[in-house]
């Protein structure tokens, strides 16, 4: 089976008036299908362009990127929205969630692209709240959630498509300390159940809970190790 | 499809709800616009409607000749003062312009009518047997004069509505009772059914008809005798009034002898003419309404596309989240499409019912007669959408191209 994901020697190349800035400069990895990895690097290492390449919402400038052994550098927009809203969830620091609308509306959002009906966005929306513990909760605002359960609905969003891959970026960020356990907790509840889940994050302990740590500096791969993963030392 | 444009629709009028002072103003412009069309709208068909009844009661296909101004000393006097036309005149034309169907005459003078102890101050006309069928008079009692009514001079008279309300007690009949115009006594044979205002504005229903040769002899005095104050006409179809004009021109010209570069002594009007000068008011009337519409559109449109723009600044996070989870162009054009059209078609429900109350208000208040047409309806409602589709593109599309990544950062 080709892997999750396949990146051969990716450039990204931003032209700022005159300057040339090389955010990525010939990266190339591999992460395979069920994987926990962490993507660590100071602002300014390439691993948010990485992140977008990653996402779909940006492409390189050279070199390969395959998302199942497909393909995508040359992707229409449309045919990126596709692949976003079928195999990829996303996790922002800051939860971006639709303002004034309840849960359920907000982890519905992905399937209203799907051209679903109305019944089974609502069944599956309400199940995938259901499983980052938000049952009960469908009908509440953003502004009357805390912000741990407001990083629950955008998980329960990302999930709602059944992705092959998660992507959080900086998901802890905007937490207080036992917010950010309740949320690791269960992007490593998802990864143990198949999904693909990377982090990027600058914090070591959020760090900690991935099985595998990339280091980007420059645009490229500066370190790349298998870590042993929170659940393997304490437990869940 | 469908689960998207029904949700897409929810969504937009949430976002109105939350904004109603905002929805409401935006929406100012097509409400003023689409109201102000239906209520003008209404007003000016109700008018066109009652202007062409008016019209038909002249009666049909009907051409009338008055003769031409006198002229004393250079000094002009009004339409019709000259003596001109004659009763051969009418035979004569009948007899040589074979598109007429029929001639008919009248003078009129206006006299002193009394009945018992009530009197009445009332235009009398002397006229032509042919003349009740071609100006569609009819009855509501009695009936018209006999040949022999014509021939022996009887002291005869059909009278109209206006007349009767006068110089009769209510419920009293008229037909059979004598009434005396200067002092002549004359048997009342017909009422006249009521015709209503003329397109002039004068009442057609004031009217007394004596037998044109009861008239001469024994009512008007003797004083030109033959000549007529107007001749009528009328033709089997509305196509033939011009050349019968025409004809009659040439005619009436041989017969008063005069010369190529003379003016003619005698003006001929025809229904179309009449109608004519209608239409052309109300064509102005449609320009105008036309050019507020127009305008009040165009600022209502531009309202809508303010907000619109406004409205994608704001959301600007919204629509990265958006494209982020898997909308595609299309999806985004569409939901601010739906928008502007949600917006712009509540803009236009909401003025055609002012619209509509508008004129029905005039209808109560000023007594105008007032017909709101389904298709003026239509047309604004089919209005509205367009305006809402086309002002709403320009925003819609600025929210398309939305890079995803820089609108997931906006602050």
């Amino acid at each position: 089976m080709a892997p999750l994901i396949q990146c051969d020697d990716l450039w990204k190349i931003y032209r700022v008036g005159d300057v040339e800035v090389q955010a990525l400069r010939g990266l190339s990895l591999t992460i395979e299908q069920g994987e926990f990895v962490a993507i660590m690097g100071s602002s300014g290492s390439g691993k948010s362009t990485l992140m977008n390449i990653l996402g779909c919402l940006d492409q390189p400038t050279r070199g390969r990127y395959r998302l199942n052994g497909v393909e995508v550098g040359h992707l229409r927009p449309d045919q990126l929205a596709d692949i976003r809203n079928r195999q990829i969830g996303f996790v922002f620091q800051s939860f971006n969630l639709i303002p004034r609308t309840s849960a359920l509306e907000n982890a519905q959002l992905p399937l209203f692209y799907r051209g679903l009906s109305l019944k089974e966005q609502r069944a599956m929306a309400a199940a995938a709240l259901q499983r980052v513990g938000l049952g009960g909760r469908e009908h509440h605002f953003p502004t009357q959630l805390s912000g741990g359960q407001q990083q629950r609905v955008a998980i329960a969003r990302a999930l709602v498509t059944a992705p092959s891959l998660l992507l959080a970026d900086e998901p802890t960020g905007n937490l207080d300390t036992q917010s950010s356990q309740e949320i690791m907790s269960i992007l490593e509840g998802l990864n143990r159940e198949g999904i693909t889940v990377i982090l990027v994050t600058h914090e070591i302990d959020v760090a900690a809970y991935a099985h595998r740590e990339i280091v980007i500096k420059d645009g490229q791969v500066l370190s790349d190790r298998a870590t042993k993963g929170r659940s393997q030392t304490v437990g869940v | 499809m469908p689960a998207f444009i029904w949700l897409t629709v929810m969504t937009a009028l949430r976002i109105l709800g939350r904004n109603r002072l905002r929805a409401g103003l935006t929406m100012l412009g097509i409400v003023i616009g689409v109201a102000a069309v239906i209520a003008m709208v209404s007003i000016g068909e109700g008018a066109k409607r009652a202007v062409q009844a008016q019209i038909a009661t002249m009666g049909t296909n009907v051409i009338i000749i008055f003769p031409g101004v006198t002229s004393a000393s250079g000094v002009r006097g009004s339409q019709g003062t000259a003596v001109t036309l004659t009763v051969s005149d009418a035979l004569d034309l009948k007899k040589r312009v074979p598109l007429l169907v029929d001639t008919g005459w009248a003078r009129r003078d206006v006299m002193q009518i009394v009945n018992g102890n009530r009197n009445w101050n009332g235009p009398i006309n002397g006229i032509s047997p042919s003349y009740l069928t071609i100006r569609d008079w009819s009855f509501t009692s009695g009936g018209p004069f006999t040949q022999a009514d014509l021939d022996s001079a009887a002291r005869v008279a059909l009278i109209g509505q206006t007349i009767v309300e006068n110089l009769f007690d209510p419920g009293e009949e008229p037909v059979g009772a004598t009434i005396r115009i200067k002092n002549v006594p004359f048997r009342v044979i017909g009422v006249l059914a009521p015709k209503g205002q003329s397109a002039q504005g004068s009442d057609q229903d004031d009217v007394i008809f004596i037998p044109f040769s009861t008239a001469e002899r024994k009512v008007f005095g003797t004083s030109f005798i033959g000549s007529v104050g107007t001749i009528f006409g009328s033709t089997d179809q509305v196509e033939d009034l011009p050349e019968a004009v025409e004809r009659i021109r040439e005619v009436l010209r041989a017969r008063h002898r005069l010369q190529g570069d003379q003016n003619d002594d005698f003006t001929i009007r025809t229904q179309v003419d009449i109608g004519r000068v209608q239409e052309g008011t109300s064509q102005t009337l449609t320009m105008m309404l036309f050019s507020i519409a127009s305008v009040s559109l165009l600022v209502g449109g531009i309202g809508i596309m303010n907000i619109l723009l406004v409205s994608v600044t704001e959301r600007t996070r919204e629509i990265g989240v958006r494209m982020a989870v898997g909308a595609k162009r299309r999806h985004i054009v569409g939901q601010f499409l739906i928008e502007a059209m949600t917006l712009s078609l509540l803009g236009g429900a909401l003025g055609i019912v002012l619209g509509v109350v508008g004129a029905k208000l005039t209808t109560v208040v000023a007594g105008w007669p007032t017909i709101i047409s389904s298709d003026v309806i239509v047309i604004a409602f089919f209005f509205s959408l367009v305006v809402g589709l086309f002002f709403g593109l320009y925003p819609a599309n600025k929210a398309a191209r939305l890079n995803p990544i820089e609108a997931l950062r906006y602050e």
